[in-house]
């Protein structure tokens, strides 16, 4: 007799996880199966140890900064590639143990494996392939192969890197997020094809560690989902700090040698150029974990590559449901957790609302960061909106002078015959941390007046927030 | 777990039903599938199925309850193994998270409103009933105001009170779906586009605490207040009737459209002789049945519809319906038919009308007629279309002119088939002539627009065989 549940999840990664711990929470049986690492890409290849990286890169920034800030530091500071790793790894580690703690709390069951749904409330889970960095199988505590039946089935079983034809990585000389996270030397020089966050994280990282970076961006814009006057100041930036920005270009053949290789780059502007490079990153996106599943056999509707839902997680067969990357675009990992939750919550009969996609805020984290909630400039304007759009720079501002960071640019979009908050936009210190307070604003509907009426705290990055709003309406103070 | 049955959605415009019915007591055993009770709303009747299995542990909102708000807890069902008395007593005293909406949540209805407050002189319903205005909105309330007299607070985000005075609607009379009821941007656009606010009825404890006037239906003026009218007759010369769902609604949607659908109107007269003559062939040639009886009965009904649906796919433009954003045009011909029923009426839409035969439309009518009078139809038969056919020929009546019912773009006024004296080839002649007029709204379809519609009907009606291919 199978183990019978309410609700089994497959993947454990932060829509996953998060979606067993409000099924526990609301009084269902749960279990999550999990073939790898808990807490998924997120907290074991992704969001969490890059953000490990990139700290020790703004550290050392800081370092090799010092005497900016009036400090003398004496001796060599350079980075120890082996450490840095070893703390971003930690850091994973630590999180990855936290969720295992999560599991136990709410009394979810964890199943370790590789599920396949044979049928609707029933899965079959094999023991899975060795994980990645080779650490322990199955941890403790946990269930094994076997056949499960559940009422209901969510797939969470996220996404992995794109694999264009000529770009195959080989995890020795064409890396993809997971080499780039762990590298065993520091290359000296780096070509990252792709400019969305993953790309433009690593060669924000390598570049401020010494490493001569080249991106290439096949669209005309570097982070091409972002507002195109925050994308420019961005490659400005990237630019000064020695990163070289192709876009519109195209990588066309990669030439693998001992410990190099030679990239031909179609520029876009009928020239071709070549470029030797120690190691490359191949960043051109991720793809959803649709297979292997058993869901074709079973007739559950695709969708480009992802599994087709109802804004609630129902897919087109009754009593699975799919949530995160694999149930489509945006692949964030804030938005797989939401959609978990809202996938439970609809189960259970608690009529949440369908997530309005328009407010899930982006964050990257490169030096300057960027972050960005809404529709674009451009977008709003193809929405048909008159906008009212709202500017304020970082110069202006009190504490982004004082803390030496005058660079960036807070942008913010109004639909002019109504007041609302359309979209913001961001880059520079800090402003991933900002954006949250455009997003509770949009999430409550408010208008340019209750911002405009709202006191912010002095001094703070956040008072350009308030500044770009008032430029909007003409009102702005500090320029 | 116990399972929470909630008061459903019937459609999507629904807020709240009466519960008619329990069908089964609290202690009965159920299963899926299991009728547990009727619902009405104002033009039909549906039941809650089980989807769980279980003991009906509690029934929370009594049989007879109206106006219960969609999603409010009306019943809980104990599944197998649980005691449904603990389950009843936990959902009693909302203590069950799983009842979350029950006590926490403030009731999604607007609140009360009793007399205004003392230092806002009942201006708004006196200069209401000083001046019917046509404005579609008389006295928009500065928001929040309603609710001040009870101390309460109207519950709404800033775009949404917003957007609610710039299109002159009280926001206390729109209904909230936010997080407890909250009104958000998506509430008042659904209430600006609907014409209305959404505005609740008038409480009755409002009427008889001797307010001056109703709740006014926020968006529409409001006419005479209830003690005016009554004090026009001389008291116990008339009985009060109390409005219905049904009564309710046809009053708020018929005022709607008046107040605001331009209606204009373009009558003229059909030829009957050719399509009478077919019909008679027609229904002559319907098998019968081992009863004698007639496999089909084609009435002159079924022909205008199928008429004015082929009409509408050969004028295309005039297929469509008005939003304030774009024009819906449709691909295919719905038709909604009035159907008078006791207490009112009802208009069941007959789908893709244009694909159907003639056969197939007068059987689809009978049934439409027959669940009509039951108050049987579902949501989804009598909402859409794109026009409608009222036909009052058989009282007699010559010519008359419909309201539209909204989002129609048209309606058709049907009157009876009747020999009159017309001129044919210079010289006075008989025919059999049914007049026919078209309401048209005019932000939708204009003037040459419409007598192209209707030209085209008269067209196929003056040759039915036309219709026959």
């Amino acid at each position: 007799m199978a183990d019978q549940y309410d609700i089994i999840v497959i993947g454990g990664g932060p829509g996953g996880y998060v979606a067993a711990i409000r099924a526990a929470q609301l009084g269902f049986k749960t279990a999550v199966v999990e073939r790898e690492h808990l807490g998924g890409i997120c907290l074991n290849w992704g969001c969490i140890p890059t953000k490990a990286l990139l700290r020790s890169a703004e550290i050392y920034h800081y370092a090799t900064h010092a005497k900016d800030y009036g400090l003398v530091l004496e001796g060599t500071i350079r980075p120890d590639p082996a450490a840095v790793v070893k703390r971003s790894r930690g850091v994973s580690t630590q999180l990855n143990n936290g969720v295992a703690f999560l599991m136990k709390k709410n009394k979810i069951d964890v199943i370790w494996g590789q599920a396949t749904v044979t049928k609707p409330g029933e899965i079959v889970v094999k023991d899975a392939a060795k994980p990645r960095d080779g650490t322990a199988a199955a941890p403790k505590g946990t269930k094994g192969a076997g056949t499960y039946a559940a009422k209901h089935i969510i797939v969470a079983t996220g996404a992995r890197p794109r694999v264009l034809p000529g770009l195959e990585p080989d995890g020795k000389l064409v890396w993809t997020y997971f080499e780039a996270m762990v590298p065993e030397t520091m290359p000296k020089s780096l070509l990252v094809v792709g400019s969305g966050a993953i790309g433009i994280e690593f060669a924000s990282f390598y570049r401020t560690l010494g490493a001569e970076v080249t991106v290439v961006e096949v669209l005309p814009q570097i982070l091409p989902v972002e507002d195109a006057e925050i994308a420019a100041l961005a490659r400005k930036r990237f630019e000064k700090q020695g990163i070289k920005v192709m876009t519109g270009a195209k990588v066309t053949k990669l030439d693998k040698k001992a410990d190099s290789v030679t990239a031909t780059i179609d520029d876009g502007k009928g020239g071709t150029q070549s470029l030797t490079v120690d190691r490359v990153i191949s960043a051109v996106g991720v793809v959803g974990n649709v297979e292997n599943l058993g869901l074709e056999a079973l007739g559950v509707t695709l969708d480009r590559g992802t599994i087709k839902t109802d804004g609630f997680g129902k897919t087109s067969v009754a009593g699975i449901y799919a949530i995160g990357d694999v149930a489509g675009p945006p692949m964030l990992a804030h938005k797989a957790e939401h959609e978990g939750v809202i996938c439970v919550e609809a189960i259970k009969g608690l009529h949440p609302h369908a997530m309005d996609k328009l407010m899930i805020p982006g964050c990257t984290y490169c030096h300057p960061q960027i972050a960005s909630v809404g529709l674009t400039e451009a977008k709003a304007k193809e929405a048909g909106y008159d906008i009212r759009v709202g500017r304020f720079p970082f110069i202006g501002n009190g504490k982004a002078i004082a803390l030496g960071e005058p660079d960036g640019l807070v942008k913010t979009i109004f639909d002019r015959k109504t007041g609302k908050l359309l979209g913001a936009h961001m880059v520079g210190a800090e402003v991933t941390e900002l954006i949250q307070g455009f997003v509770i604003a949009m999430n409550l509907e408010t208008t340019e007046e209750e911002l405009i009426n709202a006191v912010f705290p002095h001094p703070t990055l956040s008072e350009m927030m308030h500044e770009s709003v008032m430029d909007a309406y003409g009102r702005v103070i500090h320029t | 777990m116990p399972a929470n049955i909630l008061m459903p959605a019937l459609s999507p415009t629904m807020e709240k039903g009466n519960l008619a019915k329990w069908l089964k007591k609290e202690g009965d055993k159920v299963s899926s599938g299991d009728v547990l009770a009727e619902i009405e709303t104002d033009k039909a009747t549906m039941e809650v199925e089980a989807v769980d299995e279980g003991i009906l542990a509690k029934i929370v909102v009594p049989e007879g309850t109206a106006d219960v708000p969609v999603n409010e807890l009306i019943a809980v069902i104990a599944s197998d193994g649980e005691d449904p008395k603990a389950v009843a007593a936990s959902a009693g005293t909302g203590g069950a998270a799983a009842a979350p909406a029950k006590s926490e949540a403030p009731k999604a209805e607007p609140p009360k409103k009793t007399e205004p407050p003392q230092d806002a002189p009942a201006s708004a319903p006196a200069e209401a009933k000083a001046s019917p205005a046509p404005q579609p909105v008389a006295q928009p309330q500065p928001a929040g105001k309603p609710a001040a007299g009870e101390g309460g607070r109207v519950f709404a985000s800033p775009l949404a009170r917003r957007l609610a005075r710039e299109g002159g609607l009280d926001i206390a009379a729109i209904q909230g779906s936010g997080p407890h009821g909250r009104i958000v941007e998506r509430d008042v656009k659904a209430a600006l586009v609907g014409g209305t606010a959404k505005a609740a009825p008038a409480q009755p404890a409002a009427a008889q605490a001797a307010a001056p006037a109703p709740a006014p239906e926020a968006a529409l003026a409001t006419g005479p207040s209830d003690e005016a009218v009554k004090k026009l007759f001389e008291p116990g010369s008339y009985e009060e009737v109390p409005h219905d769902q049904m009564r309710k609604i046809i009053a708020r949607r018929l005022v709607e459209s008046k107040q605001t659908v331009p209606h204009f109107y373009l009558t003229v007269d059909c030829e009957l002789d050719a399509l009478l003559a077919l019909r008679e062939q027609i229904n002559k040639a319907a098998p019968t049945d081992k009863d004698g009886k007639p496999a089909y009965k084609i009435s002159v009904n079924d022909f205008v519809i199928k008429a004015l649906a082929l009409a509408l796919m050969r004028v295309p433009e005039a297929n469509v319906a008005w939003t304030e954003s774009v024009m819906l045009k449709f691909k295919q011909a719905d038709v909604g038919v009035a159907v008078s029923i006791p207490g009112g009426l009802i208009t069941p839409v007959v789908r893709k009308a244009e694909t159907k035969s003639l056969s197939t439309i007068s059987n689809e009518m009978k049934d439409y007629a027959a669940r009509a009078r039951t108050r049987k139809l579902k949501p989804e038969e009598y909402q859409g279309g794109s026009t409608a056919v009222s036909n009052l020929g058989m009282f007699g009546i010559k010519d008359f002119a419909a309201v539209i019912n909204p989002p129609h773009a048209t309606i058709l006024a049907v009157g009876a088939g009747e020999k009159r004296v017309v001129v044919k080839n210079d010289a006075p002649a008989i025919a059999t002539i049914m007049s026919v007029t078209l309401s048209t709204d005019h932000r939708a379809v204009d003037g040459a627009l419409g007598a192209e519609l209707i030209s085209a009907f008269k067209q196929l009606i003056e040759n039915p065989m036309g219709m026959l291919v």
